[in-house]
């Protein structure tokens, strides 16, 4: 069970892109489509995993005082590889993802887990904190993607889903929609949760 | 000619923050006041034009004779977080005033994306060494108009009326939206 909780964690309670706001140079930047989010969210959990994993098997070998530039050689090394795979077998997921592939290093959920989670935790946690964070990033990101998609596009994954007769609000795949659905729907999760809060709330109350 | 173009075209048409998304996290953490904005600004402009002209050497002198190209990544990020780390040691020998001023936003310019995003941009459009530096310094201008800019608008959110969920993060994210609108009018001027 506790294992399984430092899966989860990632995925709800503490979700990077809409509760702890990390990372948010790629979120807003790459999910002008469902696929585009789905793309940079998966190679950013390959990464997560993969310097997760390190870290934490050389927890021990890496001093205190150098820690950071050792994170960060680390973690260079596994979006140099990501971004070489990507470039080799997805060519067309690569060219537009660009310049936001190598800006996974300074991706600060990747620096946030290596420093408060991997450097304090045994390998086997670290790695499932990091698939946990990963998928978590990847749900919003491909959540974000396929709201601005639709909206801006009429399209989800490529596929027409609006009758022909809809107009496409373009301004959502540009930069200001970025802004304006991440925004939103940061405001409608505060809602929701206020609402399960005070039904919670009104819950205990009967009880006691 | 090329100069000027590239200078309008980082301040305002592909400005970093609004158009192309790069160094968001501080746009968000540091800009709730005005001089702290001003103050992570000037920190950031510093530091991008000093690293656009650095790893432009290290490109052109060290990688790509060597044919190692593909280090790109890993060379630049240790160059900016070195960087970052002597401009702060010299800062503090030299002017403990402006150390008081910028010393807490320094650290976290290693991982501010615009720097690593402005210099990988350098080489990808293959500007010239006096071309780097002027793309270096307009990028960082245009983030300092946007930070500025957004954190007056934040001073003035911070009173106004505004529904719960929506307070704090998500209606800055709305004013910035705003603001990115405000911007695209600027490209048609290119």
């Amino acid at each position: 069970m506790g294992k399984f909780k430092n899966f989860t964690n990632g995925l709800v309670k503490e979700n990077p892109t809409f509760r702890l706001l990390l990372g948010m140079c790629p979120t807003l930047a790459v999910t002008t489509a469902a696929l585009n989010g789905l793309g940079m969210g998966l190679a950013t959990t390959v990464v997560l995993i993969g310097s997760n994993v390190v870290i934490s098997a050389l927890r021990k070998v890496i001093p205190d005082e150098i820690r950071i530039p050792a994170f960060v050689v680390i973690i260079a090394s596994f979006v140099t590889i990501v971004g070489m795979v990507l470039q080799a077998y997805v060519p067309s997921l690569y060219s537009t993802l660009g310049i936001y592939i190598p800006l996974i290093v300074v991706n600060c959920i990747i620096m946030g887990r290596a420093e408060a989670f991997a450097f304090s935790h045994p390998v086997f946690d670290s790695l499932l904190d990091g698939a946990g964070m990963g998928l978590g990033f990847t749900m919003s990101l491909t959540v974000l993607g396929s709201i601005r998609e639709i909206i801006g596009a009429g399209t989800i994954f490529g596929v027409q889903i609006m009758s022909s007769g809809y107009e496409p609000a373009l301004i959502f795949i540009m930069a200001p929609g970025a802004f304006l659905t991440l925004g939103l729907s940061i405001g409608l999760i505060n809602k929701i949760t206020e609402i399960i809060e005070r039904k919670k709330a009104v819950k205990e109350d009967e009880l006691a | 000619m090329k100069i000027l173009l590239i200078l309008v075209s980082g301040i305002f048409v592909n400005n970093f923050i609004l158009s192309k998304f790069l160094g968001i996290c501080p746009f968000l953490g540091v800009s709730k006041k005005l001089d702290t904005a001003v103050g992570m600004g000037v920190a950031v402009t510093f530091v991008m034009t000093l690293a656009s002209a650095i790893t432009y050497i290290v490109q052109y002198a060290i990688l790509n004779p060597l044919n190692l190209e593909y280090l790109q990544t890993i060379a630049f990020i240790l160059v900016i977080a070195a960087l970052v780390q002597f401009v702060e040691m010299v800062i503090k020998k030299t002017s403990p005033t402006l150390y008081m001023a910028l010393g807490v936003y320094l650290p976290l310019i290693t991982t501010n994306c615009a720097v690593l995003g402005v210099t990988i941009l350098n080489i990808q459009n293959e500007y010239n060494f006096i071309e780097t530096i002027i793309n270096g310094a307009a990028g960082a201008l245009g983030f300092t108009l946007a930070i500025v800019l957004f954190a007056g608008v934040r001073e003035r959110l911070e009173l106004s009326d505004i529904p719960k969920p929506l307070q704090g993060f998500s209606i800055a994210l709305i004013s910035a939206s705003l603001m990115a609108i405000s911007f695209l009018g600027f490209s048609g001027m290119i």
